[in-house]
């Protein structure tokens, strides 16, 4: 039966197999495919160098980022303390004006809080661009690409814990975990400040347990639906009893820690979070759930619930995920082997992905090479887009895939291309003056035989192959046709011009 | 019998109509694929709704108007004979000259309750049975974080996590939420997605299936590169209806394609009946100017089936007298003016407008002239099909919860019966659980 169904298939079927992409096969359209998914796209020099280097060198030089120098750390740049508990002084004065009714006293301090929040909110806006702006200057792409994973896996919002320093000491964490094991990942999350308010476990006493961290723990960031019980959660709650956090730091509290026994997912004992952590990765169930995460986050659209997987993927998902438990949760070996299959080059998967917000604005900067002008413009645009990072809509992270895409937020994407390239803002009669110039983009504009006055076709052409990946029939016609309207070819303008259009092209929405 | 969409009025006009009048259908029929054109022209052929008349619920049109900050129910709508409101308040109770004594209106009258005299706009609307105010909303342990609280609001969820129950809506119209979740939306859907005027969709409009439409201005509603370079707008339309033939119709790239084009139709089409002058004067504010945009698309025909504006600065901690008064006048005039517009386009009693804030103020003014968070608020209903007059009890103004009103009516029971009685959907469903009508729709 398998048999003759897979003799009735059509010769172009999906390539589901982890073996090796032969470096023959490995050329500008794989290597630029490579540097969109593993990070966010680069220019036609980096691609090029890639594509020299072939799969192997290619996909260890993203891998292997500790090699690299790292971007400077902003530590100390933010301030841990514009949110921060009442001191022993102000709690005694706050009670002793509730006592006395003393009104003025209790508005000046609602009147500092509120000022401390107001100041946290701009802090937050900070930290936003800082993250973005490393996003666009990083030497290390896949680092910053894992980060954004996992901050979309371990979804918490500023929005619900409202301390800025406690966000950041989480992207912190989820970057010095990013490609390790995933082990540590959740033994960080059950510590990580943030997530212990977001999900309220710092309400999670024995006297009166609170269930919402250990339940999403299984529900969304280890194992899924349908793979736990609700007794698991009962006793996964009074496992992360306790686990709470005194101004911006892990504390364990033992008094409200349950020391009866447990049973979750088949462990039995006197489990606490770390006992909860190993017990969830026993589960046959775990592998495949972050398998699919990753899957859908750097190959193809696909469900969540791994029942709902079916044919090639199916097929590719389990083998990554047997390769997960055989390395022991090490992220790095497996996804090693995915960067490096013939499944990951599949013309079914290249060029079919839906560009995220960040991987549309941080692309487009360093694909194109264009002046990153304003940032809080473009993370404006990104929240507008659907997509603010440390403010994801819920527990549940971005859905991504086809819900980033409507009428409006296409308008945004294409006019945010716009203002990229020509510093020109829709709403505002207001430009930015920062010039671009792309004719570095353009190979036969810099080939000193052609003495910069390529074909224009050409030059089309070239942009095409480095913006879309492909010369889509009648479009270099169109664009040459529009630079000659606007100016020439092969300046400035006239290569400007034919970005705007391209990048305004659907197709330029896919990755 | 009303039509309700004015036949003589030459603004009306649907995506078809938009195909047909104008020169685009020339030259997409040259080089649109196929499966694009499909779903740009497989619209129904009359313009929508025509055939069927007012009230019926399948054109209903839902329009919400958030208050931000949280607007202080207790000055907007008075108890002014509460003694206990004159204690509490020594500076910032209204004294009768700064009230609209209302009129005793049938059984939902209230003679104990006033009108913050700025709310000229409101009283008219009562005085004509288009105005329902639901007393003491809220929920249980009521959350004193605007965002939080606002979240809650949004999602219908007392966790305030979630999806937004416009987006729960929406998506069970679509694409049968809590059935199954039969996948996302291809574009062929019939089903419009909501539409903001903002900066950003809120929340209550975020779905699993379809993104909400929002915009500040139309302005930002079409391509930029135009406005750079006028005479590359040619090009532009033609590089994104490209024909590729190899293009898979279930794939990504066409569902790209399919949406570049409802843009571009809808684009027009928005730009257009904004574009137009409303058949009345609105007066001269942001809210007021929401509002004309809405009005002017409901006249066009839009079916779009839910909007959402929104007035900000509600959170009044200090010298709230003035800046609530001035909010009050523009929200009050801006909504006068929005059922007059309905009402000369023969469009009135398609439309139900909410209004709704996060939460009340606190009962007790603080130090600052000003009052800070508090819990319950009313909750007011605009149109020809409301219940009108006061429904449920006005909070007691003694009998307090940590000096907070206690709240007499979930604000789900409310959404509830618009989803039963206006959306015709299934509250159940989209709320996750059933919720008693107040009978606040007269439907």
């Amino acid at each position: 039966m398998q048999r003759t169904q897979s003799k009735a298939r059509p010769p172009k079927r999906v390539e589901t197999s982890l073996t090796k992409i032969q470096d023959r096969d490995f050329g500008y359209a794989q290597a630029r495919h490579l540097l969109l998914r593993a990070g966010f796209g680069g220019t036609d020099e980096q691609i090029r160098t890639l594509a020299e280097w072939g799969p192997e060198a290619a996909v260890d030089h993203l891998l292997d980022y500790e090699d690299i120098p790292a971007a400077t750390d902003a530590r100390g740049a933010f301030d841990a303390n514009i949110i921060r508990p009442r001191n022993a002084v102000e709690q005694r004065e706050i009670k002793r004006a509730q006592q006395a009714g003393d009104e003025n006293v209790l508005s000046k301090f609602r009147t500092m809080r509120q000022q401390a929040q107001r100041a946290d909110r701009n802090q937050m806006r900070k930290i936003q661009r800082w993250w973005v702006t490393r996003m666009i200057q990083t030497p290390r792409p896949f680092e910053e690409k894992m980060t954004l994973f996992w901050h979309g896996h371990f979804a918490t919002s500023f929005r619900n814990i409202e301390d800025s320093y406690h966000m950041y000491a989480q992207n912190r964490m989820l970057r010095a975990n990013a490609i390790g094991n995933f082990v540590d990942l959740l033994r960080g999350i059950i510590r990580d400040p943030a997530m212990l308010k977001y999900l309220n476990n710092n309400q999670n006493r024995k006297s009166s347990p609170n269930e919402n961290l250990a339940r999403e723990i299984m529900e969304l960031f280890s194992l899924g639906e349908g793979n736990y019980t609700e007794r698991d959660i009962k006793d996964g709650a009074k496992a992360l009893t306790g686990y709470t956090y005194h101004d911006d730091v892990f504390s364990f509290n033992q008094n409200a820690h349950d020391n009866n026994s447990k049973r979750i997912l088949g462990s039995v004992g006197n489990l606490d979070g770390d006992g909860f952590v190993n017990a969830i990765l026993l589960s046959p169930a775990c592998a495949p759930f972050i398998c699919t995460k990753l899957y859908k986050f750097f190959v193809a659209d696909v469900p969540t619930d791994t029942r709902r997987l079916k044919g090639p993927q199916r097929t590719v998902i389990r083998n990554l995920s047997n390769m997960l438990q055989e390395q022991r949760y090490e992220l790095k070996p497996v996804m090693r082997r995915l960067f490096l299959s013939r499944h990951f080059y599949d013309p079914s998967v290249m060029g079919n992905m839906i560009k995220s917000p960040v991987d549309l604005v941080v692309g487009s900067i360093r694909t194109l090479n264009s002046p990153p002008r304003n940032i809080s413009v473009l993370t404006d645009a990104m929240d507008m887009m659907g997509q603010s990072v440390f403010l994801p809509p819920s527990v549940k992270g971005w859905d991504g895939g086809r819900s980033w895409i409507n009428t409006s937020t296409l308008f945004i994407r294409q006019n945010t291309l716009v203002y990229m390239l020509t510093g020109k803002r829709p709403n505002l009669n207001h430009t930015d003056p920062t010039k671009y110039d792309p004719t570095r983009l353009v190979p036969s504009m810099n080939d000193p035989r052609l003495d910069g006055n390529p074909p224009p076709e050409l030059i089309a052409n070239e942009l095409l192959d480095l913006v879309l990946g492909h010369r889509p029939e009648g479009a270099a016609k169109l664009l040459v046709d529009a630079a000659e309207k606007v100016d020439k070819p092969n300046t400035a303008k006239g290569i400007t011009t034919m970005l705007m259009l391209i990048t305004s092209m659907p197709e330029y929405q896919l990755s | 019998m009303n039509l309700h969409n004015n036949p003589d009025d030459t603004n009306a006009y649907t995506r078809r109509a938009f195909l047909q009048s104008s020169a685009m259908l020339a030259s997409a029929a040259l080089t649109v694929p196929a499966f694009i054109q499909s779903s740009a022209f497989a619209l129904p052929s009359a313009l929508p709704g025509l055939s069927s008349i007012a009230g019926v619920n399948q054109d209903n049109i839902l329009v919400i108007v958030q208050l931000s900050g949280g607007n202080d129910g207790l000055n907007t709508v008075v108890p002014y004979r509460d003694d206990a409101y004159h204690r509490l308040r020594p500076s910032l109770a209204l004294n009768l000259d700064n009230l609209h004594i209302l009129s005793k209106n049938g059984l939902n009258g209230a003679s104990d309750l006033a009108f913050n005299k700025a709310l000229t706009g409101f009283r008219e609307l009562y005085d004509e049975g288009q105005c329902a105010v639901i007393q003491g909303v809220g929920y249980p342990n009521p959350n004193r974080s605007h965002f939080t609280s606002m979240d809650i609001w949004h999602t219908a969820d007392t966790n305030g996590t979630g999806d937004g129950w416009i987006g729960k809506y929406i998506d069970a119209q679509c694409c049968g939420y809590g059935k199954g979740q039969s996948g996302q939306p291809d574009g062929s859907h019939t089903l419009e997605p909501p539409i903001a005027i903002g900066r950003q969709a809120p929340l209550a409009l975020s779905g699993r299936h379809m993104m909400p439409v929002s915009f500040e201005s139309p302005d930002l509603f079409e391509w930029a590169g135009g406005k750079v370079s006028k005479e590359i707008i040619e090009n532009h339309e033609q590089l994104t209806t490209l024909e590729e033939k190899s293009v898979d119709e279930n794939s990504n790239n066409a569902f790209l394609m399919r949406t570049a084009m409802d843009a571009r139709i809808s684009s027009k089409t928005i730009r257009d009946a904004v574009g137009a002058k409303p058949l009345v004067k609105y007066p001269r504010s942001d809210i007021s100017k929401q509002l004309s945009m809405i009005g002017s698309m409901i006249r066009a025909g839009m079916k779009t089936r839910v909007y959402y504006a929104s007035l900000g600065s509600f959170d009044t901690h200090a010298n709230q007298p003035g800046n609530h008064a001035r909010l009050l006048g523009q929200l009050g005039d801006a909504m006068r003016a929005f059922q007059g517009d309905l009402a000369a386009q023969g469009n009135a009693e398609r439309v139900t407008t909410m209004c709704f804030s996060e939460f009340g103020r606190r009962v007790g003014q603080n130090a600052s002239n000003g009052t800070d968070h508090g819990t319950a608020a009313p909750m007011f209903l605009f149109g020809p099909k409301v219940q009108p007059g006061f429904h449920a009890r006005h909070p007691s103004l003694t009998n307090l919860d940590n000096g907070d009103l206690k709240y007499g009516v979930d604000f789900r029971s409310v959404y509830a019966e618009i989803l039963d009685k206006w959306m015709d959907a299934k509250s159940r469903d989209v709320l996750g659980g059933s919720y008693r009508h107040l009978r606040v729709l007269d439907v």
